[in-house]
């Protein structure tokens, strides 16, 4: 099961992202590999997915994008948390400890 | 706040399209070149990193595609590429395009121009301010009455209405008011306008400002009337005074007498009745001035006066109502004519007032034009779905051959909701342009229809003005008919197996025949439908023809009415019958006049008087007495309209006012009073309001009709004008010629013009006169003929394009069953049959519509039930001729094919 990506709980990439971008911004492809460490490999995001989410999200207001130079001096766009977003990030967090925490009691009471 | 944002980003992105399109693609890029670097850096040629990023990540068009249909702006624009598609492809088939479009515009305006009768006389309410709160105020149930009536709303005498401003509390305003018709000319032949007489109350009640001068208030309506003041409407004075402003303090003669225009209404005000317009609005007061002797407000029996007015707040209609009803039994006490006998007078004080909404005002329009409207409304709702179904047809015929296109779509990952989005842009590209074309034919067809009910004595007027209701209606049939038509094959072509489509593309000879089904219901219905449709509109032409060839006991044709008005002569009564016996004789002495006679009602005029009959020379009846309509002639009078006259004698010169009274009757009279016998020489009584006077028989008549065309014979009595005790101030002179009307009106003219030049003379023709009471019928018969032949033209072009895509569909089977021998014959006989099921499957559920939704106009026909035979059974042979001539063409020209070409195509 490990060495097999598997696909993310639907609506939870936004919020991976927002975690993500938690400690700094970072571009596309970055997120997608700290995606990929901070899960050991779990989670694989093709491209598609990853950039609507960001559309998605600097729509809601809750990422900003820039463009700068990466330390590959390459041209990238760089997406930052805005204040609107850390809020979300914090209130979903909390709701996705509620429910995890839930569903594990639900689970464990067999 | 972030639905703006998503709205401003999505605005940006379609109108930078192109700078955010490179910015996707550069990150996008950017991102799989860092992620190809990164698998390089394992070891990896470009090429095989590039491949295994693609494998890993998805390749660089599907997330493009991804991320740009993941905005809503995408949808729109989308929409507008699959318009602009469906354009194209409707430019490739003009001629089709151009068909279709065509057929759902008839429809389309069809239904709009009948909807906009129903809104404008039905449906709207009156432009004044706060309409709701206005209520008319008559009495309940009136049912018979006695008295003289004049107005299309004879609905109160002027007593009552004075009594009804004194005592009703419901209403903070209320004011009566009467159409009527004004000569307007100073002299000579009648130039009428169409008036009202208003109480003061009236413009104030309503809430109309003046859009010059001022309106008629309180003051103007005085019993001296000294001022004599009239205000005009605002197409009056644009037509005769070319809207210039010095109309004001001009003269405006109305039957000779002086009146001064103080003001124009404003030009959405036509008044209170809907169809209808006004010239001149004089005050009540002015009226014996205008009527003289025949004045209605002085008379207590005169029914001229229809009463409104605007409810107080609080007050229901039902409470006001209430109130009305509590204060009538004195109010009719107090208004109780003085002539009345006892049972007519017992009869007057049951009456009760009541209110009843007229926020969207009055008209008898409605009472006449309502249902017959609804009905053709349904006719032309039937012509929409037809043509709806021959543009089912055509979409289906097309997605057949889009087939593999399709497939190949499908096949290569396009989703089912797009194309049928693409399929559905094309109906509704089709709809919207149908509809709007449709309006703009909906405005004049519309206008048609008002002028074709417009007769010059009774001229309409009817607002055909854009509204909420319109635009809805028209939107919403638009709509209607793209589902109709492009939804059920845009679904059904979205929905084949991609893999058996494509497995299919060679031409099998059951290809296709399972969705060859819903082509084949189409037609049934079309069929049907039509059928229903040629029904109805030869069940009304008939009806037409039964009511313009009926023996109404006369003849009508060559007959002209020349109406004389010798008031302003001042004529005393005793000279009155001499004076026009005068006339008539100077009439009868023109060249070219075979005979002539005067005579009170013009038959089929809708003009009548009725009196009670006591048949015998003495005895009261039991309950109420029998009533007999009348006719007061002069000698000659049956000899010009024709009508035989069966026993005893014509009104002669020995009959005067000296002799004793005589009277004819007609074949009705004679049977329902003398049982049958001859009734010459028997005598009855007649009573009036005022007395009852003693007649003997001294002839009988053929049957004629007096009022309507529909109505049974009624019972008529003819008494001499001779005898007449109170003649009036014109004489109605009918003239049978053979000269040219245009000489004859002029040759009459000219000899009033001799006896007096101060007469005003106005003309008509018996002929027209009837032939106006038609006009309904004409209506009827006419739309519903013209419903008739579109549908039956659609249906038509529906069975010829099935079977025309039957036959190519089958070519195969066909030439195969010719190379082994069948005749051309047997092959057209193969088409028919199959053609003659689909007819006979719709004729027999179109004979059953028919037959049971006849019932809706039953009313409205004449002389022939809705199950007539004879009219369904033309219906089922001329439909069936011209589809079997349909289908003949697809036949004959399968039969000729060359099966050896058909085979080698394969």
């Amino acid at each position: 099961m490990a060495d097999k990506p598997s696909d993310l709980v639907q609506g939870t990439l936004d919020m991976l992202i927002l975690k993500t971008l938690a400690l700094e911004p970072m571009h596309g492809y970055g997120i997608a590999v700290r995606l990929e460490q901070m899960s050991h490999g779990v989670f694989r995001v093709n491209a598609g997915s990853l950039f609507v989410a960001f559309q998605r999200l600097q729509r809601a207001g809750l990422i900003k994008g820039e463009w700068k130079a990466t330390e590959n001096s390459r041209r990238a766009k760089y997406y930052a948390l805005t204040e609107q977003g850390r809020k979300q990030l914090n209130s979903e967090t909390r709701e996705w400890g509620r429910q995890v925490a839930a569903i594990a009691r639900i689970l464990e009471a067999s | 706040m972030s639905f703006l944002r998503s709205m401003a980003s999505g605005l940006q992105s379609i109108f930078r399209k192109k700078q955010a399109r490179r910015e996707l693609d550069e990150e996008l890029n950017g991102f799989l070149e860092m992620a190809a670097e990164e698998k390089m850096k394992g070891g990896l040629t470009r090429k095989d990193a590039l491949r295994a990023v693609r494998l890993e990540r998805g390749s660089l068009e599907v997330s493009k595609e991804e991320v740009r249909s993941a905005g809503w702006e995408s949808f729109l624009e989308t929409c507008w590429q699959d318009l602009r598609y469906a354009a194209r492809q409707l430019r490739a088939n003009l001629l089709v395009a151009a068909a279709a479009i065509l057929s759902l515009a008839l429809g389309i305006g069809a239904n709009t121009a009948i909807f906009q009768l129903i809104d404008a006389v039905r449906l709207r309410t009156l432009p004044v301010n706060h309409p709701q709160e206005i209520a008319k105020i008559a009495i309940d149930h009136r049912g018979s009455a006695s008295g003289s009536f004049s107005s299309r709303y004879p609905d109160l005498t002027f007593a009552m209405w004075e009594q009804i401003r004194k005592q009703q509390q419901g209403f903070s305003k209320v004011f009566a008011w009467g159409p009527t018709v004004f000569n307007i000319a100073p002299g000579g032949e009648v130039h009428n306008a169409q008036g009202l007489w208003v109480s003061g109350e009236f413009f104030e009640t309503l809430g109309v400002q003046p859009a010059l001068g001022r309106l008629l208030g309180p003051a103007d309506d005085q019993p001296a009337c000294g001022s004599a003041a009239v205000a005009i409407s605002y197409s009056f004075w644009q037509r005769e005074f070319g809207g210039e402003r010095f109309v004001l303090d001009r003269t405006l003669t109305i039957n000779r007498h002086a009146f001064r225009i103080v003001g124009v209404a404003p030009a959405d005000f036509t008044g209170v009745e809907v169809g209808r317009y006004f010239d001149v609005a004089a005050p009540l007061c002015g009226e014996p001035l205008v009527n003289g002797e025949y004045s209605q407000r002085k008379s207590r029996s005169g029914w001229w006066l229809s009463v409104m007015g605007r409810r107080k707040p609080g007050w229901s209609i039902e409470r006001a109502a209430a109130q009305l009803r509590a204060i009538s039994p004195g109010l009719f006490e107090a208004t109780l004519p003085p002539e009345f006998n006892p049972s007519n007078a017992k009869h007057f004080l049951q009456y009760k007032l009541g209110a009843f909404a007229a926020d969207s005002g009055l008209s008898d329009l409605r009472q006449d034009y309502e249902k017959p409207l609804w009905l053709l409304l349904g006719l032309a709702g039937l012509v929409l779905l037809i043509a709806s179904a021959n543009l089912a047809n055509l979409m289906l015929a097309r997605a057949s051959t889009r087939e593999r296109e399709i497939g190949v779509r499908l096949a290569l990952g396009a989703g089912r909701g797009r194309l049928i989005r693409q399929l559905l842009a094309e109906s509704l590209l089709l709809a919207l342009i149908g509809a709007g074309l449709g309006a703009l034919l909906a405005r004049s067809l519309g206008q048609v229809l008002v002028a074709s009910l417009s007769t010059p004595h009774d001229p309409l007027f009817i607002d055909l003005g854009m509204d909420w209701r319109m635009l809805g209606f028209t939107v919403g049939l638009a709509v209607l008919t793209c589902i109709l038509f492009g939804l059920a094959p845009a679904l059904r072509s979205a929905n084949v197996a991609p893999g058996i489509v494509l497995k299919e593309c060679t031409r099998g000879t059951t290809a296709g025949r399972s969705r060859f089904g819903l082509r084949r219901v189409l037609v049934v219905s079309q069929i049907a439908l039509s059928l229903t449709l040629l029904v109805g509109a030869l069940l009304f032409a008939r009806s037409l023809n039964n009511l313009a060839g009926l023996d109404a006991g006369f003849r009508q044709d060559g007959v002209l009415v020349a109406d004389v008005d010798f008031t302003p002569l001042r004529i005393p009564k005793e000279a009155r019958i001499a004076f026009s016996d005068n006339l008539l004789q100077r009439v009868r002495a023109i060249p070219g006049v075979e005979t002539a006679a005067l005579a009170s009602i013009v038959p089929l005029s809708g003009d009548g008087i009725g009196h009670d009959i006591l048949w015998g020379e003495t005895g009261e009846p039991e309950g109420d007495a029998p009533v007999a309509a009348f006719n007061i002639v002069s000698p000659g009078y049956f000899d010009t309209l024709r009508t035989k006259i069966l026993s005893g004698r014509d009104f002669d010169d020995h009959d005067t006012l000296a002799s004793p009274n005589v009277a004819i009757v007609n074949e009705q009279f004679a049977h329902k009073f003398a049982k049958g016998a001859n009734p010459v020489g028997l005598k009855f009584r007649v009573r009036s309001l005022q007395t009852t006077r003693l007649y003997e028989i001294i002839g009988l008549v053929r049957n004629t009709k007096y009022s309507d065309l529909r109505e049974d014979f009624p019972s008529i009595v003819y008494t001499a004008k001779a005898q007449y005790l109170t003649p009036g101030t014109d004489a109605q002179i009918l003239v049978r010629s053979h000269a040219g009307l245009v000489g004859l009106t002029a040759a009459i003219k000219s000899t009033a013009e001799a006896v007096n030049p101060n007469m005003d003379i106005s003309f008509s023709a018996l002929r027209t006169t009837i032939e106006e009471g038609l006009l309904r019928d004409r209506l009827m018969a006419r739309l519903s003929g013209f419903f008739a032949i579109l549908a039956v033209l659609l249906a038509v072009v529906g069975l010829y394009g099935v079977m025309s895509y039957m036959v190519a569909q089958r070519r195969n089977e066909i030439a195969i069953r010719m190379a082994l021998g069948a005749a051309p014959a047997s092959i057209v006989k193969l088409v028919m049959q199959e053609s003659g099921t689909l007819l006979l499957v719709g004729l027999v559920i179109g004979a059953a519509i028919a037959l049971a939704g006849g019932r809706a106009a039953t009313a409205m026909l004449f002389g022939l039930n809705p199950g007539d035979p004879l009219t369904l059974g033309a219906a089922l042979i001329g439909l069936s001729v011209v589809a079997a001539l349909a289908s003949l063409l697809p036949a004959r020209r399968a039969s000729r094919n060359d099966p050896m070409l058909a085979l080698r195509d394969e």
